[in-house]
């Protein structure tokens, strides 16, 4: 690897070449402010807090460059902190903050805003300029997310994501001037755009302007009411995430804290989503078997992420043959919740209030996408609340969550197994999957259950996976600017009347997977996600059951209730179906 | 049949928008008339640059040069000129210096104080030759510098040509042009580009109009030697889709190039392929800005990115880009043909040539003007612009547009080149030249260029998007008389916050206005700030008309002509004004005989 050598204030460090000046100081360790760089997006420049000097040879630099953008040059001693510059960087921060309005303790990032930081860092005790704050209509169109465009500080950080991470193209820049601002494409709503609920605008962007839609008080008015049953299931991304938001590392396991959080919130039954990931396992992965061995259309696309299933429905809707008809983990733990569960323990179901903690912003919109999702007769979950939102809720409960004793979910739907728990990462379901596909195809266990080709943060995996001889090509994409690769290339083989190279592809919209869903704690980047993922193996290793048809609550309900894996009741309850659906909605 | 004598017509915009057309059809039809039609060819040519006493209309052989021509004139300037040979006077360019002799029997167009002080090279075919006629381009040498770039200088040749002349890039930032060149051509790519920016854009510059109005070919020759050069295939021309003119000239003399072998595959036999085509811009004056340019012709939104990298390395769709703006391509030909030592002998040391501005604003002879560079500001705005309008005093002169700033009497002397304007704290630009008098209020006019940035500013970087709105704030606030001395400080804050911290050109260059008018013209700001007044009566909020009893004779024509009412009074009585219905028009002071309105 060609290397340079540089200075920092001074200090010398080498590093690879085509650094930026940025990257480089944080090797020296010198931090420079920035305020529209995020480690996940290419640097764009925009907001000119990050300034520094070059001096070299020929002097110092008159004009200040941006060390987000700029690539650091062999000999040169780039200064990045003296009087003039933070002068220059204060004088930026003023100028932004005379732009914003000055809503700070009502703003949804109250304290985690990054340019409420560097108010602080640079000392800002009145903003130096007279304010004049454009008010634009805030958007309240979609379930998921609201945009507040009043408080855009025009970072870009949200288009990017939008469209070069997930390739969706639902915001955009509009207008020009002092006029900028964020968007859904061609000033028309997010929900007449194509936005696909994910919320990962809302996980980058740096201020209060993208969020998602708070429904708190929801639970808290259902708490109140003497008639109603509330029983929660969690995700399983949330478990290795929540702590953060309460000083711990990131990636800490807290299912037993939030378990015995959720019934001092007020649960009647605290559930895990992981219970049925383990049923979408039993479902998904018969489903695949099926296909496979009698000449089903493959390949088999993986079902679990809702924001995926928009997108597919709006960019790709030539694959819902290919798309698996299992519902999410999340609408098949509330359809048993509602049936098996409610006969069970002979509560009215009309009584149960069915609420789901997400790492995800596409689950509030999933929950009422069509009919299929009242399968018990009821809206088979009620509400979804983000794992930022039960953050909130427990601090504003009092609850010392640090140091509460771990509980246990409740039966009998509320063990998981490891395979499960993996769901929450990128290439978990297609893991989760060949554990028990192994066993359904050949009727023995998988010796080795690490399957390490589809863990890791590449863009798109691909693996073959030897079943007592029959080859299955799999391949795992997340983040969906990678899968639109995957995609066009199965599209194209269907159409050239080519066999297929992949059998099954499983795709998660977030980078990362779940554990980076646009629902998480902020400050999400490659760091976060890693220490989160390495949380969500231990959760795996940590079981003793790690193949999803070991589950014994799994066992139990097929025998109990829904007989085999695609029955008639499976396929009622679990199962659903997809459409076409128009990518411009307005137009 | 050989032609005996030619009518030309200025086809620039200007003279277009004063009914050329109809002068040319007017011409047309009494020499058909006449029976002439075969004797006199009536020619459109490209801007003469007088812009001020336009439509022109020069007549060949005689050299007769008629100002201010109207349709109904060419009957007379037919039978004096064409069939008598002799002037009309009353269309004749009076001088007002007289340095010109219009009873003289030829009358010399370069006598005219407005042509004597100016050296032709970007402009030299404007107003010569018919622009959609390629073979009056190859008549006076069109074309040649391209086969003498082709078959005897070859790549390094041009590029030794080029860095000899010393030519730098007129789109404002004065780079070297041969750098350019010579970083794309040491560029290995599959594919490389050749980009014309058109997109011109300061309010009241129209060089690049002119030139591609009146001289297409000259540019399209330039960008075909540099492609030759850096071994590029393609070439674009991004210009504003508000130059219906020059792109349907554009159009026409690439279709004639092609016809000729000049353009397209197999140029002059020798192998070499090259073509353009035209993109057409919004008009979004950030798009002039190279890398925003750049975006805008891949389809995406019109925002610089930064630099590096550069386009000559990686530009249009990340392959290496030549990108020049119209007069630097024009000069080429030129250079090719004749040499860099003889460019380099023009202008100055550092900035050799000429440079060609829209000299406008409160100036006699305002239009299009070419100098050698070094010329000093006295002789363009005196000797060239005739002095200022209406004998009034010069104030100072703004070049360099929105990113430029002001010049005053104290610099008048300084030959202008790149670095001499950049010292004294305004900049070339494109060329754009707006003179002020003592009726213009600086305050006002800073106003005027920073309103333009506000809206033109692209929105990305928040130094520029927000700090334009800043400065108009502070501007408005003291041009009402609200204004304080921290305010100035603020101003002064942002402006150097917004130079060091934008991220292209546009935003760095925004805040010129506002820091040059705070060196040069403290005093005024303060007046306005401290006094409360605008010496030159141009803010509004700053002035008070009142009416002398004294004076007044009642005759109610004030009163009549207040639109707001404010003014009331018996007949044959003194009027009075309302103060707080006036809103300051003025229609009571300039309509008063009698001198009893006064404004204070």
């Amino acid at each position: 690897m060609e290397t340079v050598k540089i200075k920092i204030d001074g200090i010398p460090v080498e590093v690879a070449a085509g650094t930026t000046i940025l990257n480089a100081a944080k090797k020296a360790g010198v931090k420079i402010p920035t305020l529209c760089a995020h480690p996940d997006l290419e640097p764009w420049g925009a907001c000119g807090i990050c300034v520094v000097k070059t001096e070299n040879q020929m002097g110092v630099s008159p004009r200040l460059v941006r060390a987000c953008t700029t690539k650091v040059t062999e000999g040169f001693n780039y200064i990045t902190h003296d009087p003039e510059i933070q002068s220059i960087r204060k004088t930026v921060v003023n100028l932004i903050l005379s732009n914003h309005p000055q809503e700070c303790l009502t703003c949804g990032r109250n304290q985690q805003c990054e340019l409420q930081r560097l108010a602080e860092e640079f000392s800002i005790r009145e903003i130096a300029f007279p304010s004049n704050v454009r008010r634009v209509p805030k958007d309240n169109s979609t379930p998921s997310i609201v945009l507040d465009a009043t408080k855009c500080i025009q970072c870009g950080r949200c288009a990017q994501v939008c469209q070069q991470l997930q390739g969706v193209w639902a915001l955009e820049f509009i207008h020009r001037g002092e006029n900028t601002r964020i968007a859904p494409v061609a000033d028309s709503t997010l929900n007449e755009s194509p936005c696909i609920k994910c919320g990962q605008c809302a996980a980058h962007c740096p201020v209060g302007a993208i969020y998602e839609n708070d429904e708190t008080d929801k639970f808290f008015a259902a708490a109140r009411n003497p008639e109603l049953h509330i029983a929660v299931q969690m995700a399983p991304a949330v478990r290795v995430a929540l702590g953060e938001a309460f000083g711990m590392e990131p990636g800490s396991i807290v299912t037993g804290k939030i378990y015995a959080a959720l019934r001092r919130l007020g649960a009647k039954a605290v559930f895990d989503t992981n219970f049925s990931a383990d049923l979408t396992i039993m479902e998904e992965g018969s489903e695949f078997v099926k296909r496979f061995t009698t000449g089903g259309v493959l390949p088999q696309l993986t079902s679990c992420c809702p924001a995926w299933t928009n997108y597919m429905e709006e960019y790709y809707p030539d694959m819902i043959p290919n798309f698996s008809t299992a519902k999410s983990p999340m609408m098949m733990q509330g359809a048993v919740t509602k049936t098996y569960y409610a006969e069970q323990k002979g509560i009215d179901p009309a009584k149960i209030y069915s609420v789901a903690i997400m790492p995800c912003t596409a689950k509030k919109h999933e929950i009422e996408r069509d009919d299929n999702m009242h399968a018990s007769g009821y809206p088979d979950v009620d509400l979804v609340l983000t794992t930022r939102e039960l953050a909130r809720m427990i601090k504003m409960a009092g609850i010392d969550f640090a140091n509460l004793p771990e509980e246990k979910a409740d039966s009998p739907i509320g063990a998981y197994t490891g395979a499960a728990t993996i769901f929450g990462v990128t290439g978990g379901v297609m893991e989760a999957a060949i554990r028990t596909a192994y066993k359904l195809v050949t009727n023995e266990e998988l010796a080795d259950v690490n399957i390490t080709p589809v863990r890791g943060m590449e863009g798109v995996k691909s693996a073959e996976v030897d079943i007592k001889g029959t080859k299955v090509r799999v391949a795992v994409a997340h983040g969906l600017a990678n899968v639109k690769a995957v995609l066009d290339e199965v599209r194209a083989l269907r159409e050239a009347g080519k066999p297929q190279k992949y059998d099954f592809i499983e795709v998660m919209a977030c980078r990362g997977g779940c554990i980076a869903g646009g629902g998480q704690p902020y400050g999400t980047d490659d760091d976060l996600r890693a220490k989160r993922t390495a949380g969500i193996y231990k959760d795996d290793e940590k079981c003793t059951l790690r193949r999803s048809h070991e589950n014994p609550e799994i066992i139990e309900i097929y025998e109990k209730y829904l007989g085999a894996p695609l029955s008639e009741k499976s396929h009622h309850l679990l199962h659903t179906t997809y459409e076409k659906v128009k990518t411009y909605k307005a137009l | 049949m050989v032609k005996k004598s030619y009518v030309l017509v200025c086809g620039g915009s200007a003279c277009e928008a004063s009914k050329a057309d109809a002068i040319y059809e007017s011409f047309k039809k009494v020499l058909e008339d006449e029976g002439l039609k075969n004797d006199v060819q009536v020619v459109k040519t490209g801007c003469f640059g007088f812009c001020e006493k336009g439509p022109i209309v020069k007549i060949l052989p005689e050299e007769e040069f008629y100002v201010e021509v109207k349709p109904e004139d060419a009957e007379e300037i037919v039978h004096e000129t064409i069939i008598k040979g002799r002037p009309v006077p009353r269309l004749l360019y009076k001088d007002k210096d007289a340095k010109v002799d219009p009873k003289a029997d030829k009358f010399d167009m370069s006598k005219i104080g407005f042509y004597q002080k100016q050296f032709r090279i970007v402009l030299r075919n404007c107003g010569f030759i018919d622009p959609e006629n390629i073979d009056e381009y190859i008549a006076r040498d069109g074309y040649q510098a391209l086969e003498k770039a082709i078959t005897q200088l070859g790549p390094d040749g041009i590029i030794n040509e080029m860095k000899t002349s010393g030519l730098r890039g007129r789109g404002g930032a004065g780079f070297p042009t041969w750098i350019k060149w010579n970083t794309t051509k040491g560029v290995t790519a599959p594919q490389k580009y050749v980009v014309c920016n058109a997109d011109e854009g300061d309010p009241g510059a129209y060089m690049d109009r002119s030139t591609l109005e009146g001289d297409p070919h000259s540019v399209l020759e330039a960008m075909t030697i540099a492609g030759y050069c850096v071994g590029a295939s393609k070439g674009i021309i991004y210009i504003r889709a508000e130059y219906p003119l020059a792109i349907k000239r554009l159009e026409v003399a690439m279709a004639q190039s092609r016809e000729y072998g000049l353009l397209g595959d197999d140029i002059l036999g020798t192998g070499f392929n090259f073509d353009i085509e035209i993109r057409l811009g919004a008009g979004a004056f950030v798009c002039g800005e190279e890398t925003a340019l750049l975006r805008s012709i891949e389809g995406n939104r019109g925002m610089p990115t930064p630099k590096p990298p550069f386009p000559a390395v990686e530009g249009l769709w990340h392959c290496p880009t030549v990108i020049n703006n119209v007069e630097t391509y024009a000069n080429v030909p030129v250079i090719i043909l004749k040499g860099g030592e003889w460019f380099k002998s023009i202008g100055t040391e550092k900035s050799p040539g000429t440079k060609v501005f829209a000299l406008t604003g409160k100036i006699n002879n305002s239009g299009l003007v070419e100098v050698p560079m070094g010329t000093t500001l006295r002789e363009i705005i005196y000797d060239i612009g005739g002095g200022i309008r209406n004998g009034r005093a010069f104030k100072a002169v703004q070049t360099g547009g929105p990113s430029g700033g002001v010049i005053t009497t104290e610099n008048l002397d300084t030959g202008i080149d790149f670095d001499a304007l950049a010292k004294i704290g305004s900049m070339m630009g494109s060329g754009g030249m707006i003179v002020m008098s003592d009726e213009d209020c600086i305050v006002d006019v800073v106003k005027f260029y920073m309103t333009f940035c506000v809206d033109e500013s692209c929105g990305k970087c928040s130094p520029c998007r927000i700090g334009t709105r800043k400065l108009l704030d502070y501007l408005t606030k003291i041009s009402k008389g609200n204004g304080t001395m921290e305010d100035l400080d603020k101003m002064t804050e942002i402006g150097m916050a917004m130079k060091k911290a934008a991220l292209c050109g546009l935003g760095q260059t925004a805040a010129n206005p506002v820091l040059s008018t705070m060196r040069y013209f403290k005093d005024e700001y303060i007046q306005h700030v401290k006094d409360k007044k605008c010496i030159a009566g141009k803010c509004v909020d700053l002035i008070r008309y009142e009416i002398d009893p004294a004076k007044c004779i009642g005759c109610t024509l004030c009163s009549k002509r207040c639109p707001a009412g404010a003014i009331t009074g018996e007949k044959k009585m003194p009027h009075k004004i309302d103060q707080s219905k006036c809103v300051k028009c003025g229609e009571c002071y300039k309509g008063c005989k009698f001198g009893a309105i006064s404004k204070i």
